[in-house]
C-alpha cells in the first residue's frame, strides 16, 4: 500500500495555473514547516498578487497585507509576537517594484523575520506586465517590443542589494528540477532555522516559472529558467551566519 | 489627584501608553514628531515595541500587523504624512482591526506648512482611503481631551474592532495645560479574539477583507456603520437655549468660540456654540434638538475654505442659513468672530444670507 503524504499545511489543492512554480514551492515551505514543527506557531504575512491563491489551501494563521508592504507587517507582528516564525511570502512584483522600501528596510534592520520571495520575472496576478526582474529583451503586456533596459533599468537583483547588509541567511533556488527542489528546501529551512535561533533577517528568493504569461509550455519554461534566466540570477547561498541544516 | 502640566503631543503620547497601547510605528514630520520622540524613550520603559519605520506607508503597515497580533497600537503623523496612512487605514478596517491613528493637523494641501490648521477635515471625515468605510474621529481642544480622547479611541477601536482617528493640531500639540492622567491599563493580546498567534490546533486565521467570509456583507457592513453613527455622537452645547445664532467649531476654533460667545452676550449678542467632539459621526442630533430662537449658523475653521459648513447644512436639512468665518491660517480673536457674527445676524434678519 502506497500512502500519500500531504504536509499539514497543505489544506486544500491550490489554486495557480498548470505549470506554475508556486505549487511546488508551497509543497516544500509546508514540509519545512511540519519538518521543524513550526505550522501550529507559523504567521504568514501575505502579499498581494498571486500568493493571495493561498489565503484558503495554506492552512497557517495568514495576515493579507496591502501590496508591497508585507515585510513592514512582518515587523509589526514579530516584534509583538517574537517567539513565533513569522514569514513574509511574495512575488518579485510586489517585494521587489511596489515593495522595494519596505523589503530592503527590513533587511537593512535585520528583522528576525523570513522572507520567502517567489521571482517569476513577471506580474502573474495582473496578466503578465513586465516587472523590474524581467530579462533585458523580455516581451510582456508593458513591454511588447521587449525590455528596452535604457528606459527601464537593468534586471533588479535584490540579492546583489542585500548581500552586504549585517542579515543572518541569504541564498537563491530554483524550482527546476529535483535536485534544485531539494536545494531550495534546504535554503527554506535554513532561514527558518536562522530565524528560531534568533540569527535576524533570512531570505530565500525562488526562481519560479510562470508558463501562462511567459506564453511558453512548462517544460521549456524550466529549460529558460536553466539556460537563461540563471544567468542574471545566480544560485547559491549568499550569506550564512549560522551553522549548515542536514536533510 | 495629582495634575501633571504636559505638552499637547507628550500627554497624548503618555496617554496611548497608559491605555494599554504597546506598538507604535511612525515616522518624523512636524508637528507631530514629539509623539515619537517621547514613545521612542517610553516603549522600552513599559516592555512595549518602537519602530520608526522608514516611511508612513511602512509605519501604518507595521501597526496593522501588531493590531492582527493582537496588540493595541497606534501611528501618528500630519498632513502630507497623513496622506500616506491612507493606505494602510484603510486595509485595517477592511480587515476589521482595531489600531489608533493620530493626525496632528498642519496648514495647507502639498507640503504646506507646519503651522496649525483644520484643512484635514474632509479627509479625515469622508474616508481619506479608498473604499467603503468610516472611522470614528475625536476632536480634542485641550491637553486634558488629548489624554481623555485617546483613551477613548483605545476601547472604540476594540468595541467595534475599527480604526479610530484623533484630529489634533499643531496648537494643540505644542501648547502645555495640566493634565490628570489615568491610571495604567493593561491589554491582554492574547484575550484579542481576532489575534493572530499561530494556529496551534485550531483552524487557521485569515486576517483579510472581511468581506470574503461574511454572508450579505453589503447588509452587514452598513450595519456596522449605522450603528456607530447612531451611537457614537459627542458634542458639547454652550448657552443655545436662548441663542439667534451658534457658532459652529471643533478642536482649538472652538475654544476661541467660546470666548467669543462671553464677549457676544456682555454686549447683549445672544451667540450660541456647538462644539463637534466627535466629526464623524458628525453630532446632528445636537442641531435637532435646538430651540427655534436660532435663526442662523456660522462655522469657524482654520482653512480657506469651508468644510465642516457642509456637514451643519447636511444636519439642518439645509433649512437655515449657514455662514462661515473663515480663518484660513491666521487664529482669528474673538472680538473678530463676534463681529462678523452680528453683521450675519442682520443679514439673516434681513433675509440676505450668504457666506
Amino acid at each position: 500500500m502506497v500512502e500519500r503524504l500531504i504536509p499539514t499545511a497543505l489544506v486544500e489543492d491550490n489554486k495557480f495555473c498548470p505549470g506554475c512554480g508556486h505549487g511546488i514551492i508551497n509543497r516544500i515551505l509546508a514540509e519545512v514547516l511540519d519538518e521543524m514543527k513550526l505550522t501550529d506557531k507559523a504567521i504568514g504575512s501575505m502579499a498581494v498578487g498571486c500568493a493571495c491563491l493561498m489565503v484558503d489551501t495554506f492552512g497557517v494563521d495568514w495576515i493579507q497585507s496591502p501590496h508591497g508592504r508585507a515585510a513592514a507587517l512582518a515587523t509589526g507582528i514579530k516584534r509583538c509576537r517574537p517567539e513565533n516564525p513569522v514569514f513574509t511570502y511574495q512575488g518579485d512584483g510586489d517585494s521587489m517594484s511596489i515593495g522595494f522600501s519596505e523589503t530592503m528596510y527590513a533587511a537593512f534592520r535585520n528583522e528576525n523575520i523570513t522572507a520567502i520571495l517567489v521571482n517569476n520575472g513577471i506580474f502573474g496576478m495582473t496578466g503578465g506586465q513586465m516587472a523590474p526582474t524581467s530579462l533585458p529583451g523580455q516581451k510582456t503586456v508593458t513591454s511588447p517590443m521587449g525590455r528596452n533596459t535604457d528606459l527601464t533599468g537593468q534586471p533588479l537583483n535584490i540579492i546583489n542589494q542585500m548581500k552586504d547588509l549585517n542579515i543572518g541567511y541569504l541564498a537563491r533556488g530554483s524550482v527546476t528540477s529535483i535536485k534544485n527542489i531539494n536545494r531550495v528546501k534546504k535554503y527554506i529551512r535554513n532561514a527558518f532555522e536562522t530565524q528560531m535561533s534568533g540569527g535576524g533577517y533570512s531570505m530565500v528568493e525562488i526562481l519560479s516559472p510562470c508558463p501562462t504569461n511567459w506564453k511558453m509550455m512548462p517544460d521549456k519554461s524550466l529549460e529558460h529558467i536553466d539556460n537563461t534566466v540563471t544567468t542574471y540570477y545566480p544560485l547559491g547561498e549568499y550569506v550564512k551566519k549560522g551553522g549548515d541544516s542536514n536533510e | 489627584m495629582a495634575l501633571k502640566l504636559m505638552k499637547g503631543n507628550d500627554a497624548l503620547a503618555e496617554a496611548a501608553v497608559r491605555a494599554g497601547c504597546r506598538f507604535f510605528g511612525g515616522y518624523p514630520i512636524t508637528p507631530q514628531s514629539e509623539i515619537l520622540e517621547y514613545l521612542s524613550k517610553r516603549m522600552p520603559e513599559v516592555g512595549g515595541h518602537f519602530v520608526q519605520s522608514e516611511s508612513e506607508l511602512a509605519g501604518i503597515s507595521m501597526v496593522h500587523g501588531a493590531a492582527a497580533a493582537g496588540f493595541r497600537t497606534m501611528t501618528s503623523s500630519s498632513g502630507p504624512g497623513f496622506s500616506l496612512l491612507q493606505e494602510g487605514i484603510s486595509y485595517i478596517a477592511s480587515a476589521e482591526l482595531p489600531a489608533v491613528i493620530i493626525n496632528v493637523q498642519r496648514y495647507g494641501s502639498g507640503l504646506g506648512d507646519i503651522f496649525q490648521a483644520q484643512g484635514d477635515y474632509f479627509q479625515a471625515v469622508k474616508g481619506g482611503g479608498h473604499g467603503d468605510y468610516r472611522m470614528i474621529v475625536y476632536a480634542p481642544a485641550s491637553i486634558q481631551e488629548n489624554v481623555d480622547f485617546t483613551t477613548l479611541a483605545f476601547d472604540k477601536a476594540d468595541e467595534y474592532r475599527n480604526p479610530v482617528l484623533v484630529l489634533s493640531d499643531a496648537s494643540i500639540a505644542s501648547m502645555m495645560e495640566p493634565v490628570d492622567l489615568p491610571e495604567m491599563h493593561e491589554h491582554d493580546p492574547n484575550k484579542s479574539p481576532h489575534a493572530a498567534k499561530g494556529k496551534g490546533n485550531g483552524p487557521f486565521k485569515r486576517i483579510t477583507s472581511t468581506m470574503y467570509y461574511i454572508d450579505d456583507f453589503d447588509t452587514y457592513i452598513k450595519t456596522k456603520y449605522d450603528n456607530m453613527a447612531a451611537n457614537e455622537e459627542r458634542w458639547e452645547a454652550v448657552q443655545v437655549a436662548d441663542a439667534e445664532l451658534v457658532l459652529v467649531a471643533y478642536g482649538i476654533t472652538s475654544r476661541i468660540c467660546k470666548e467669543a460667545v462671553m464677549l457676544a452676550r456682555e454686549k447683549g449678542i445672544k451667540l450660541g456654540l456647538i462644539r463637534p467632539i466627535t466629526l464623524w459621526p458628525f453630532p446632528a442630533k445636537a442641531f435637532k434638538a435646538l430651540p427655534d430662537t436660532v435663526a442662523s449658523f456660522m462655522t469657524v475653521e482654520l482653512s480657506p475654505m469651508p468644510m465642516i459648513q457642509e456637514d451643519v447644512l447636511l444636519s439642518l436639512d439645509t433649512r437655515k442659513p449657514v455662514h462661515n468665518f473663515l480663518a484660513g491660517m491666521n487664529i482669528p480673536e474673538p472680538i473678530d468672530i463676534v463681529e462678523k457674527a452680528a453683521d450675519c445676524i442682520k443679514q439673516t434678519a434681513k433675509g440676505a444670507c450668504n457666506g
